[in-house]
């Protein structure tokens, strides 16, 4: 194949990483030359620089209209497409948000080279969302990987954090490793790189199942760990822990959004249903692997991830089993793109994270409030928040509605469209455990609610201050989760649904 | 070609040995720094491969991969052993075992 050559629409392609490069360098430069007391406002730079870009790729990022052939840019590295623009502005968006909560730690605040290093993650989740080549695909999972790593260990005194940075290093060290062996078998059964090139040899040269089977398997590891999908979802509790919180909230959010956006692109591409080859001939139908795989890993993911979450006491560990039980959410829509080709399985997915990115970071930014004004992240200590703040009492509510799925919160529309989607890709099966799992969820969450508002605390005449930053991250999140909710349904899905065709062009 | 060449599949075969070692590494050890050779271990598994599979193929892709393949290791390494130099720190040891700060 012939990758488009046209300069423009390089340039184009990746103009969101190189503005966020130009932030990060930026952001350093400004940590140097701004005397100590205004080094405060770096949070603002990166957060509202990240903003902005998120803006100029939704703006000025119009994928190249046409088929595959002019989308695939920079030798086939990347593919510029809709799918890829709905993920970049979900992930820039959570790292500008980040951005602004890390304003209010205060041992994060004034230091550029941490809003560097967060940019630098965010780069790598934007090129994850985009990336069409082996090559790329692994160093894009790697920028994003090795960033975390530091992030999540960045309070060096605080040993809870540096315990969390190790954990997470071992084991996205360990997983990706077995990602790569994959990919090097997936190079090997093909001879190719680019992923929509080796989709089709792979379909048509005849192999027999096991080590394409094989492969699969090892590159599911590192996607699985990425989504925090159970059994790879060891480490999750205990990083969200005990990393700094916004980082927390960028975890949960942008690098999960990424994963997920990349292993559509890459289980479409790589593995496709045979009427998207409808052209060749002798093609070999792999899908139904990853369809059970998937629908599997999804039925553990869900069930573990809601039972573990019913016994926690504290609030971010019941964010990471919750999000465990999301990640579960999330495969039922991968397990049905591949049966219905009409893409609403697809576009469902992505909707669903949109809806997540901005609830989760919801959820942590009230966490960070909260623990600063109390020191605790005990779900027992939020009693009171109601009459303490009662504006971050009903952000707080408005979070937990959304991931437990109850409207007018976009996480309602977000759960129904998924489950639609299975049972349209006759997953009846699938929707039902979902939604028991949904049920179950609604207890915990709803627990987290009534101690906000029925129970009563000794220190309920000590308001919660909500600094400037906050106002914003938290007032975007809130207006997002409700608006997508309600009135802004139908353009979000809208382009999520151009997306998802676009994703299943693949001639 | 020579007439002496090794075929792909013992390349292959060993780099599934030094990738099945370096697995087991990281599952049976208990020092943070064993653990990491390892992975490193199982990362140069994935090179051996994929050099061997450019040669089979006879296309650069493979080799323009183990070098990102090695720059990304060396990244990670840094990264690596500051985290453990870090919980070396405060904890006067780099066994896993002693990660235990978190319950639940």
């Amino acid at each position: 194949m012939n990758f488009s050559t046209d300069t423009q629409a390089s340039v184009i392609a990746i103009l969101p990483e190189i503005l966020m490069t130009i932030l990060a360098v930026a952001v350093l430069v400004y940590d140097v030359i701004w005397p100590e007391e205004r080094r405060v406002q770096l949070g603002y730079l990166a957060g509202f620089g990240l903003m902005s870009i998120a803006g100029v790729v939704w703006l000025i990022g119009v994928p190249p209209a046409g088929g595959l052939q002019e989308q695939l840019l920079l030798g086939g590295m990347v593919r510029h497409d809709d799918m890829a623009q709905i993920f970049r502005v979900m992930v820039i968006l959570a790292g500008a948000l980040s951005c602004l909560l890390a304003m209010g730690v205060l041992k994060l605040r004034a230091r550029g080279d941490f809003y560097a290093v967060l940019i630098v993650a965010v780069i790598g989740a934007s090129l994850m969302s985009a990336a069409a080549d082996l090559i790329m695909i692994f160093l894009a999972l790697e920028t994003t990987s090795i960033t975390l790593y530091l992030l999540a260990g960045y309070l060096r005194d605080d040993d809870r954090s540096t315990e969390a940075g190790l954990k997470y290093f071992l084991f996205g060290a360990f997983t990706s490793a077995f990602t790569l062996y994959g990919l090097s078998l997936v190079y090997g059964l093909t001879g190719q790189t680019n992923i929509y090139e080796l989709g089709k040899t792979l379909a048509t040269n005849g192999l027999p199942d096991p080590p394409v089977v094989i492969a699969l398997g090892l590159v599911a590891v590192g996607f699985g760990f990425k989504i925090s999908a159970v059994p790879f979802h060891f480490w999750t509790p205990d990083v969200y822990e005990g990393a700094p919180t916004p980082i927390t909230a960028l975890l949960s959010s942008a690098s999960k959004a990424a994963a997920v956006g990349l292993l559509l692109r890459f289980l479409l591409a790589v593995f496709p249903p045979p009427e998207l080859l409808g052209a060749l001939e002798g093609v070999k139908d792999y899908s139904a692997f990853w369809v059970q795989l998937a629908a599997v890993l999804s039925v553990v993911s869900m069930s573990l991830g809601n039972v573990l979450a019913l016994v926690q006491s504290n609030i971010k560990r019941l964010l990471a089993y919750s999000t465990i039980a999301h990640a579960g959410y999330i495969l039922i829509g991968v397990a049905a793109i591949s049966t219905d080709c009409s893409g609403d399985g697809a576009a469902a997915v992505a909707f669903y994270m949109f809806m997540y990115v901005l609830t989760n970071i919801l959820a942590f930014g009230v966490v960070i409030l909260f623990a600063n004004a109390t020191g605790s992240e005990q779900i027992s200590d939020l009693a009171g928040l109601s009459r303490r703040n009662p504006w971050l009492a009903l952000a707080m509510t408005i979070a937990l509605l959304s991931l437990a799925g109850i409207p007018p919160a976009a996480g309602f529309i977000g759960k129904f469209l998924l489950f639609r989607a299975a049972v349209n890709a006759n997953l009846v099966w699938l929707a039902l455990v979902g939604i028991v799992n949904v049920i179950i969820g609604l207890y915990y969450y709803l627990v987290v609610v009534k101690v906000m508002y029925m129970e009563r605390s000794e220190d309920e005449d000590k308001p919660i201050p909500v600094g400037t930053p906050y106002s914003w991250a938290l007032g975007i999140s809130v207006a997002g989760v409700l608006l997508f909710g309600t009135i802004l349904v139908t353009p979000l899905l809208d382009w999520a649904t151009d997306a998802a065709h676009a994703l299943y062009v693949l001639l | 070609m020579e007439a002496s060449e090794v075929s792909i599949e013992l390349y292959v075969l060993l780099s599934a040995i030094l990738f099945i070692m370096g697995t087991m590494g990281v599952l049976l050890r208990r020092n943070a720094i064993l653990i990491f050779m390892s992975v490193e271990l199982m990362l140069n598994a994935a090179n051996l491969a994929l050099a061997a599979f450019a040669r089979q193929w006879g296309n650069g892709d493979g080799h323009v991969m183990v070098f990102f393949v090695m720059t990304v290791a060396a990244a990670e390494v840094a990264v690596g052993l500051a985290l453990i130099v870090a919980i070396f720190r405060t904890k006067k040891s780099i066994d896993i075992d002693d990660l235990h700060l978190f319950r639940g």
